[in-house]
Formats: structure tokens, C-alpha cells, sequence
């Protein structure tokens, strides 16, 4: 970071880090391989060659979902701030604050209302980049307007998980998002709507233990750390290694926790259809004509799921 | 013998001294000691009135896990007649983490549960130090659903460090079980009513936590993490666990101000441990009011209620 990068207000600098990535090389946590960030953004953010599945922006993930990357950003409502005035190593405010900066976003979710496949869906995403996806206050009222959305609009209601479990800055009261954010699935339950869980890399604690394991459907991309205690915490209490493969998507795919597995390349063709299965309207006949996003989906199929190893 | 947690060493002292003069008192010596033993008394009770007046959080949390505090068996057997307790989730088997069955409740038919942590090291072993695996949250489950049914209230005993983060439990769906047990107290169309005992500690306390009425006993503690694990994660130095424990406001008096719970039951002076009959008793009683105040309601009332409730929690802090 060179003086004129240090003086430039955290604001300015957040507007040109998402000019940055242009020219920025992203390499492949698992193979150490170097990808070019824009043919990454056009791969949906799926390492080519080891098929490694980076993690994926709240905008970015509703713009690949809705027709034509176009959605309705549903407003989410606004919640006491800080109110344990809670400090650790820093003042929680000031992570806050650090996280709006880094991420343009008020707090971990965004909610999006639009068509798949001309099928109106409510979409909720966590992003893991504005505190690790944690659900406090803010996140727990921002999934209850997603739930309340849904069953307003009677449609389906898609999350996007990503977390690493519950706000601990906000104490108790992020511990009581289980039971509320339980609530909004109840309604969601009594309206008879379908509730699709895709789990991403990583999900686990507190997300895992509520609302993310009381879908109709869980879904979870390759290679995805998913479960309740997190492996270090486990390793811990045990002292023993943990087994190759443990917590992740296909392991929770063999224990019967998940539906199924499905790239990312798939992952919009598979939500469209089960959508509309679960709500029996008919099948999409364009499917085709209507691409998710502006991005361009490679054409070539990725290699089989059987060989993907976490 | 009494055990003493580390911040009761004065009174451990005065108490000690005590037992040593009565000892004299009863023997042929001919010695009297009266006045002395009086005066040691009135200084012993007062020095723990001091000290209970003002318990830290870090304090609290020591007293909520006092090996000698009343668990969640001595509760059941002395509020609860003809208890018959039930045993497996009908799918993988039994926890004794969590202890759950069906019985009389002042005369009438009531389901109660709750975690057990065990009081002698045998007993701790055999219920896991009150750490619930998968099946135990489905036991939970069921017993609820079956309770539901047939239209009986449900009590819930809460006393957790958490639940056990193990192979086992990941691989047989510890996160859905304990949203599936969450799921189902906000289903029931009985009252339900939760007290936490002792330690609440984060999902594995909320599992049987969602509830009509949560109470909470004086020096009992409910929290997201334990103060220990909060130190090792924020501060990254587990030696913060004090810092942690009154940062995250984990008291039943905090609580109470926040609206996560409802009711504080006392304490005698000096904890639970001190008078564990009085304590289970006054509990009782708190219990038998809580679920008065809910017995106007029909089952739709009752589910709206919960759901109500929770929804609230946060919506008018400052």
C-alpha cells in the first residue's frame, strides 16, 4: 500500500476496490492454481480447472439467479445498533463499520424478489464477506422480510446460506435469531410455499442449527463446509483427526442431510425446475432464452461430480 | 461437604471456623462457645449476603455450574408425581443428556424434559455432562409432538454448557435436530413453559427453549457462547473469559431487560446449592404461575403467542 492508497477515505477506497479486480490474479485455494479474476467472474466463480467453488457476492448471487441478472432488492428493515455496547479487541461499531466499507452492504443479507425461468422466487443470500455471513439483529429481521415477502407474493423462497453461525458481538440476542428466523419458516410452512436451502461454503453454527437445515429441499454446492460445530471445536473436544472429507457437501450427502449436491453451472436450471415442480406450475419451455445473468455460462459441461474432491 | 467456588473463600473460612466450635460445643470440654458462634454466624451470613448482592457474570457462571446446584433430575422428582420417564428418538437411540418423559404436575398430566448434567462423576459420564446428541433432540422431539397430541403442557428443564460438538453427532445431523426441535416448540398448540436452570448455553439450550414462558433462575446464565469460548474466539485468549462472561451480558438480570425471558425465580442467599428443596419448590411455583397466565388461551392462541413473542425480542431496544 504505497501513501495516496493510505490517505484515501475507507468510502473512496471500497469504490476502487471493485475497480481493482480487473486486473487481479486469483488463485485456487486448493491447487494454488493462478486464474485471471475476469475469466473467474465469467465462470461464476468456479475455479476451471480444479472446479473449486469460490465464494460468490450477495448481488453477484442474485444477479445469476433472477432472468435477466433483474431484480427487485426487497428493503430490509433497520434494527437497534449494538446494544450489549459490546468490545472485545475492538469495539463491535467499528468491525461494523469496517464491514459496510469493505462490502457496500448495511449487513449480511440482501433479499431479491424477480422471475426465474418467468417464475416469481424470493431469493435471500447471506455474504460471508460482511462478517463472516454472521446472523445477528439485522440478518434475522432481513430473513423474516424475506419469509414475510414470499408469503406475501406466494412464491417459493430460495436461500443462498453462508455463515459461520451466529453474531456473538450481539450476544443473546443473536441467539434469539434462531428461534425468530424459526418463526419465518413456519409461515412460510403454513402458506404452503416451498422452501429451497442451497448450502455454500462455509455454513455452520447457529445458521446451520435454525432456519438453513428446515428447508423442503437442501441443495449444497461442491465441496461446501457445512455443519454444526466447526471442525476445530470438534477436533478439540475429541482429540482425535477428523476423517477426510468431514462436513463437506458430499459427506453430508451420503449421511442424509442434503438432497443433493449441484454445481454451480447447474444450480439455476436445478432451482428453476424443482420451483416449479414443488408449485406445480408448468415446465419452463424457455428456459433457454432467458440467461441468468449478462455473464456468458460456458458451454462445456463440467467434469462429473464423482471425481470432485473437496 | 460443601463445596466452595474460589470467590467464596472468606465465607468458606468463616464456615469452616464454625463447624470447629460446634464441634467443641458438643464435646465434654465444658466450653462455651455461644457468643463466639453467633457472632461467626451473623459475620459468615453477612459476608455471603455481600458477596451474592453483587455477583459478577464470570461469578454467576461459576455459580450456575456449581457441582452441588440442583440438576434436572432432582426438579423432576420433586415437582413431578408418577413420573415415568421415556427413553429413544425411535431412529438411532437413546441420550442421556436429556432426560424426558410423561407425569403429574400439581395433579395434573404434563410432559416435562430437560438436559441433565449428572452430580457424581459416574452420573456425569453416563449423561454426558448434560451435552445432548442428535438423538437427544429428537427424543425431544417426539416426546413434545406426542405431548401435543394429547393436548399435555410441556415443561422444559434447561441446564447445558451447549451441545456436544462430535463426530457422531455432525454425521446424524446435530444442526437439524436442534432446528427441528426448535421448529417444533414454535408448533405446539400446548402451552409450553422453559426454565433455565443453570447454564443455557446457546442452540443446544434454545432447542427446548422456544417457549409460551421462559424463566430463569437468579444466578443461572443463557448465552450464544460460553465465556470461555467467546475469549478464545474475539480476544483469542482464553484467560478473557471474565471480560467475555460481562461483555455478553449473560445474567438473568440483563436478560430480563432485553425481554428474552420473562420471569427471574429467586435464590436462597448463597445460590440454589445452598437450599436445593426451597429452590425446586419456589420454581414450582413460578412454573404453576406461568402456566396460569396462559390458560385462557386456545391452541391457535397459544402458537400465535410464542411466535409473537419471539418476533418481538429486539424490536424495542434503544
Amino acid at each position: 500500500m504505497n501513501w495516496l492508497t493510505n490517505v484515501v477515505r475507507p468510502k473512496i477506497r471500497s469504490f476502487l476496490r471493485r475497480e481493482v479486480p480487473e486486473n487481479l490474479w486469483v488463485k485456487c485455494p486448493e491447487t494454488g492454481q493462478m486464474v485471471f479474476h475476469k475469466d473467474l467472474e465469467a465462470n461464476q466463480f468456479v475455479i476451471p480447472g480444479s472446479n473449486y467453488h469460490m465464494r460468490m457476492g450477495a448481488a453477484t448471487r442474485l444477479k445469476s439467479l433472477f432472468d435477466g441478472g433483474v431484480f427487485e432488492e426487497i428493503a430490509l428493515p433497520e434494527v437497534a445498533v449494538d446494544p450489549l455496547k459490546f468490545r472485545d479487541e475492538r469495539r463491535y461499531t467499528d468491525r461494523l463499520k469496517d464491514a459496510r466499507t469493505k462490502t457496500g452492504m448495511q449487513d449480511a443479507i440482501k433479499v431479491g424478489y424477480g422471475t426465474l425461468d418467468e417464475l416469481p422466487v424470493v431469493a435471500t443470500v447471506q455474504d460471508f464477506d460482511f462478517m463472516g455471513g454472521s446472523l445477528g439483529m439485522a440478518a434475522g429481521e432481513a430473513l423474516i422480510r424475506g419469509f414475510e415477502t414470499a408469503v406475501e407474493k406466494a412464491t417459493p423462497f430460495i436461500l443462498f446460506a453462508s455463515s459461520g453461525g451466529a453474531r456473538m458481538q450481539e450476544g443473546i440476542l443473536s441467539l434469539m435469531q434462531m428461534p425468530r428466523t424459526t418463526v419465518g419458516v413456519e409461515m412460510l410452512k403454513d402458506a404452503g410455499l416451498p422452501y429451497i436451502v442451497v448450502l455454500t461454503n462455509p455454513t455452520t453454527g447457529g445458521v446451520t442449527a435454525s432456519y438453513a437445515m428446515l428447508g423442503d429441499i437442501h441443495i449444497a454446492e461442491p465441496g461446501a463446509l457445512i455443519g454444526f460445530a466447526g471442525p476445530r471445536v470438534i477436533e478439540q473436544t475429541i482429540r482425535e483427526k477428523l476423517p477426510d472429507g468431514f462436513q463437506r457437501a458430499e459427506y453430508l450427502r451420503e449421511h442424509g442431510m442434503v438432497d443433493m449436491v449441484v454445481h454451480r453451472h447447474d444450480m439455476r436450471a436445478t432451482l428453476s425446475r424443482l420451483a416449479r415442480i414443488m408449485t406445480k406450475a408448468p415446465a419452463a419451455t424457455n428456459a433457454h432464452d432467458i440467461p441468468a445473468s449478462p455473464l456468458p455460462v460456458p458451454a462445456e459441461q463440467p467434469p462429473a461430480m464423482a471425481g470432485f474432491t473437496p | 461437604m460443601r463445596s466452595y467456588l474460589d470467590f467464596e473463600k472468606p465465607v468458606a473460612e468463616l464456615e469452616a471456623k464454625i463447624e470447629e466450635l460446634r464441634a467443641l460445643e458438643g464435646g465434654d470440654a465444658g466450653v462455651s462457645v455461644g457468643d463466639e458462634l453467633h457472632r461467626l454466624e451473623t459475620r459468615a451470613a453477612q459476608t455471603l449476603q455481600d458477596l451474592y448482592e453483587d455477583l459478577t457474570p464470570w461469578q454467576k457462571t461459576q455459580v450456575a455450574r456449581h457441582p452441588q446446584r440442583p440438576h434436572c433430575i432432582d426438579y423432576v422428582s420433586a415437582l413431578v408425581t408418577e413420573f415415568t420417564p421415556f427413553a429413544g428418538d425411535r431412529a438411532f437411540g437413546d441420550d442421556d443428556a436429556i432426560i424426558g418423559g410423561f407425569g403429574r404436575f400439581g395433579g395434573e398430566s404434563i410432559c416435562i424434559l430437560g438436559h441433565e448434567k449428572g452430580s457424581t462423576t459416574e452420573a456425569r459420564i453416563k449423561h454426558n455432562f448434560g451435552m445432548a446428541k442428535p438423538e437427544g433432540y429428537r427424543k425431544a422431539v417426539r416426546l413434545m409432538r406426542m405431548a401435543d397430541r394429547f393436548g399435555i403442557p410441556v415443561i422444559s428443564l434447561v441446564d447445558t454448557a451447549g451441545a456436544y460438538p462430535g463426530i457422531g453427532a455432525e454425521e446424524r445431523g446435530q444442526a437439524e435436530a436442534i432446528a427441528r426441535s426448535t421448529a417444533t416448540c414454535l408448533e405446539l398448540g400446548v402451552p409450553n413453559v422453559a426454565v433455565i436452570l443453570g447454564e443455557g448455553g446457546s442452540g443446544g439450550a434454545i432447542a427446548i427453549a422456544t417457549a409460551n414462558r421462559v424463566l430463569m433462575l437468579e444466578h443461572a446464565v443463557y448465552s450464544v457462547i460460553s465465556p470461555e469460548g467467546a475469549a478464545s474466539i474475539l480476544w483469542r485468549d482464553t484467560t478473557k473469559a471474565q471480560d467475555a462472561a460481562t461483555n455478553m451480558k449473560i445474567t438473568a438480570q440483563d436478560l430480563i431487560r432485553f425481554g428474552v425471558i420473562d420471569s427471574i425465580v429467586p435464590e436462597p442467599m448463597g445460590g440454589a446449592h445452598r437450599d436445593p428443596a426451597g429452590t425446586i419448590a419456589a420454581t414450582g411455583e413460578a412454573i404453576t404461575a406461568a402456566f396460569k397466565a396462559l390458560a385462557h388461551l386456545d391452541r391457535d392462541a397459544i402458537r400465535r403467542q410464542r411466535r409473537e413473542k419471539f418476533l418481538a425480542i429486539g424490536r424495542t431496544l434503544g
